[in-house]
């Protein structure tokens, strides 16, 4: 090979050029790789997976939030399990927090004080153990509105959005179980409030709370059945479903915004190695260092002031963890005396339809939510490249209806600190809920709706007349006008990446030949809900459209053509006709 | 001498005179009268000042208080049955009104749904002065001494038994309104059992005794003066013991803990994922395109 060849192959090979290359030695690191290979086959995995192609997003990274707090809960987790023994055996507590020395309580208890004051870092592990919790259940939940926004959740993807949900589902439970075991007057509380939701429910009420606690509450069973719960059964499954929502990430590939050169067919962003991995691992000590400084620095759940649980002591401001505020804030607004007696069994509906039912309901609402809107729609194709928000207003008012639903509850649930902390009566407040937790999503419904159409109408305004420059002019007769300049090409692609809706029209009741058409009422509710869902919305110029403007606008582009900065308002004098020479006193 | 007896024999002429018993029985009751002022036992003179003490409060309160209260602290009735314009003070004792004027919850700026505490509008002597007219009024629970809520004179082992008991006592009657670490909670129609941080032990034993606005009344038979004292000591240990686990986020409970999660966690971390994908994957220092 001659030595002008741009290919420089010395650091692998060598040669003279009259005998066959010969490769040079193999580093230590390549040696091991080898060997390993040579009986792992790793090798042709991961020549594909390491260089996995994943786009560049800062809302792609939210579900990452959810994982490494994830990987946070099981190191923290698996420290206090060291310690923590969940037993309700009496025992009578004589650890270093003076408060409650001498004072009886369960083993739980005494060993989670135990943890908090005596065991060096233990106070440490179990804040952050908490917060990550927190931050665990809050990130997925923010994870499943980008999500939902941007429709990813369409096809392919709606059984990983069904997963996705699960896990929010056993995120939750999770974090109650782990809030119930210290067995302090705060989750003593809890799990008393837990067994009055199971003893609501009609006829198997009673005997599912027996079951559960192994007799009459709070029994002995109890918080040795949650530790089993918490730390074996609902993170296994929670580790299978996240191994398999991943799975599935990879298989699908990552959705990506529209832009040049993204299709539905292709991927564009940074490998896996160096690129991603730097990034994702960055980001899992940016998560840890969050956890770390919160659990070093704010105070979360001081047991030894709420003291061991005791049925009858509870204490003002006990709400359970921020996930499960909601169904607590509607069961706050509730109607107390709603309850109906049938053949002498209490009906309690104002606790069921707050707990038992509505939160359920809410959560299949949420797994429907991709295959109702494709059953409108009709769309059977696979989406890869993402929605903006505003190019499905039907979708995104659903979502922020459904938002305002949610943290009109979950402020009910805090009404009482609302009201020392706003002046305000507690009365009011919850009056106020019960209506607004009917007219306020309504209102939010209409308002996004029409602020994304508004929206739509401004992205064709910017297609066919422009930006607005901020440049104004004033005509010769004295009137004043903003000047519009065309959008880029790309910025132009970008814009219009996105497919014309196409209300679904249903066919006659019957058919050609006048036999009844089937599925015809179906047919017809679709197609209801397919205008509702699309008809108002705002479709993108066409093709004439938008060479029209073009040529409209093409004095302007000409203008403007090959500047490498913001307009300035000087391309639309005569400034640049003059040479500096005719003018020299001026600037340029 | 002879001058001397010359005196007395002058003065003597007169001892038969017509007024010379007068003299001597006003010359027996000024002496009488100036050795019982010297040497008359203290008990008197306060029972003299205190009579001045009750005649000041009864003009402070006739002042001040008289307009909800009543000219003779008899209450004062609205046209609607059963509500007042203020209550009776007829047997609420000197205890009351050291705590409902000493925190400043009284005199009421303006009608509302409960007093708040604000400044004190009065000094030591005039709440003094007015206690000991209402307590004049009808016996009723006097103004604690401090060795009533002190935990002086125990030992070290004594202290902490109280101190752990009135961290039990409080928990059972307290914590369901002023929250577990007496940070104050709701109350309904905008009343509220207010923060206990920072309050005297004088007017924790007050309120205990006269359950002032919407709090319960725990009496000494319902919770002995000792019990009261050790619930004094162990909101008062809770408050001298260094907060182990970092910033309390103001005690609230929950709430206030998801409030942080989202602000700080979420909010930190999703700036954080914007910083993450904002930044290319450059190595050298010089800019490159990517």
């Amino acid at each position: 090979m001659s030595t002008d060849s741009r290919l420089d192959t010395s650091k692998i090979a060598t040669t003279n050029g009259t005998s066959a290359a010969t490769t040079s030695k193999p580093g230590a690191a390549g040696s091991l790789a080898t060997w390993a290979d040579d009986r792992l086959g790793l090798a042709a995995a991961m020549k594909k997976n390491l260089r996995k192609v994943f786009p560049d997003h800062w809302s792609f990274m939210l579900g990452e939030i959810a994982l490494w707090s994830f990987v946070v809960l099981l190191l923290t987790g698996v420290f206090l399990t060291l310690w923590f023994n969940p037993s309700m055996g009496h025992v009578t507590y004589e650890g270093s927090y003076d408060q409650l020395r001498g004072v009886g309580m369960s083993e739980s208890m005494s060993s989670t004080l135990h943890i908090s004051f005596d065991v060096r870092g233990g106070l440490l592990m179990r804040q952050m153990h908490h917060w990550a919790a927190m931050i665990f259940v809050a990130s997925m939940m923010v994870h499943l509105l980008r999500v939902a926004f941007t429709g990813a959740y369409r096809k392919p993807r709606e059984l990983n959005w069904v997963i996705g949900c699960v896990l929010l589902l056993l995120g939750t439970l999770e974090g109650f179980t782990g809030y119930s075991l210290p067995d302090d007057l705060l989750s003593g509380t809890g799990v008393r409030a837990a067994d009055g939701f199971l003893k609501a429910t009609p006829v198997a009420g009673a005997y599912m709370s027996f079951l559960l606690f192994g007799g009459e509450f709070p029994g002995e069973s109890i918080i040795p059945r949650l530790y089993i719960i918490h730390v074996l059964l609902i993170p296994g499954i929670l580790l299978a479903l996240i191994a398999a929502h991943m799975l599935l990430l990879v298989y699908h590939k990552h959705t990506q915004w529209p832009g040049p050169g993204r299709t539905e067919q292709n991927v564009v962003g940074y490998p896996m190695l160096p690129v991603y991995a730097a990034k994702a691992g960055g980001f899992f000590f940016m998560v840890f260092g969050v956890i770390a400084l919160m659990g070093g620095l704010l105070s979360i759940n001081p047991v030894w002031k709420f003291g061991p649980y005791d049925p009858t002591k509870v204490t003002a401001g006990s709400q359970p963890d921020w996930y499960m505020g909601w169904p607590d804030g509607l069961l706050r607004i509730m109607p107390t005396g709603w309850e109906s007696v049938i053949f002498g069994y209490t009906i309690s509906w104002n606790v069921m339809l707050p707990i038992l039912i509505v939160p359920p309901l809410m959560l299949v609402v949420l797994m429907l939510l991709p295959f109702l809107e494709g059953w409108i729609t009709g769309d059977k194709r696979d989406h890869h490249l993402l929605q903006r928000p505003r190019n499905a207003p039907t979708r995104t008012a659903v979502m922020v209806a459904l938002m305002t639903f949610y943290g009109l509850a979950w402020a009910a649930g805090g009404n009482d600190i609302i009201a020392i902390k706003l002046h305000a009566s507690i009365n009011q407040i919850t009056y106020f809920m019960r209506v607004a937790i009917f007219l306020g999503p309504i209102l939010a419904f209409w308002i996004t709706r029409r602020w994304c159409i508004s929206l739509q109408r401004h992205d064709n305004d910017k297609l066919l007349h422009g930006y607005e420059t901020g440049i104004i002019t004033r005509s010769p007769d004295g009137a004043y006008a903003e000047r519009h300049l065309p959008i880029s090409e790309s910025a132009a692609y970008t814009l219009t990446a996105r497919d014309r809706d196409e209300v679904f029209h249903a066919g006659g009741d019957t058919d050609a030949a006048g036999v009844a058409a089937p599925n015809s009422r179906s047919e017809r509710v679709r197609a209801r809900l397919s205008s509702w869902m699309y008809s108002n919305n705002v479709q993108k110029p066409t093709r004439a459209e938008l060479e029209a403007a073009h040529h409209h606008a093409e004095h302007e582009a000409e203008l403007t053509s090959g500047l490498d900065h913001p307009v300035d308002g000087h391309q639309f004098d005569d400034h640049r006709l003059r040479d500096t020479d005719e003018v020299p006193l001026r600037d340029h | 001498m002879r001058l001397l007896n010359r005196t007395a024999g002058r003065l003597s002429r007169h001892r038969r005179g017509p007024l010379a018993g007068l003299v001597v029985l006003l010359l027996g009751l000024l002496i009488s009268g100036s050795l019982y002022t010297a040497l008359a036992p203290a008990q008197a003179q306060n029972q003299a000042s205190e009579t001045d003490q009750v005649a000041q409060g009864k003009e402070l309160f006739l002042a001040s208080c008289a307009f909800c209260h009543g000219k003779n602290g008899e209450g004062v009735p609205t046209v609607r049955d059963g509500y007042q314009l203020g209550p009776s003070l007829v047997g609420v004792g000197a205890a009351a009104v050291d705590f409902q004027v000493g925190t400043g919850r009284m005199p009421l700026a303006s009608p509302g749904a409960q007093a708040p505490r604000k400044k004190v509008a009065f000094n030591d002597e005039e709440v003094a002065a007015l206690a000991a007219y209402v307590a004049s009024l009808a016996p009723g629970p006097a103004i604690p001494n401090e060795s009533d809520y002190s935990l002086e004179g125990l030992s070290e082992d004594e202290r902490d038994e109280a101190i752990t008991r009135g961290g039990q006592i409080f928990l059972t009657n307290c914590t369901a309104c002023h929250n577990f670490n007496g940070a104050g909670g709701a109350m309904p129609r905008g009343g509220y059992a207010p923060s206990l941080h920072g309050v005297e032990g004088k007017y924790i034993f007050e309120a205990l005794l006269t359950g002032p606005q919407n709090m319960p009344n725990f009496s000494n038979g319902n919770l002995s003066p000792e019990e009261k004292r050790d619930v004094i000591a162990y909101l008062g240990s809770i408050q001298d013991t260094p907060e182990y686990a970092g910033f309390t986020l103001g005690g609230l409970g929950p709430v206030s803990e998801g409030l942080f999660a989202w602000l700080v966690g979420i909010g930190g971390l999703v700036g954080g994922a914007v910083w993450i994908a904002s930044h290319t994957t450059r190595s050298k220092k010089s800019k490159v395109d990517a």
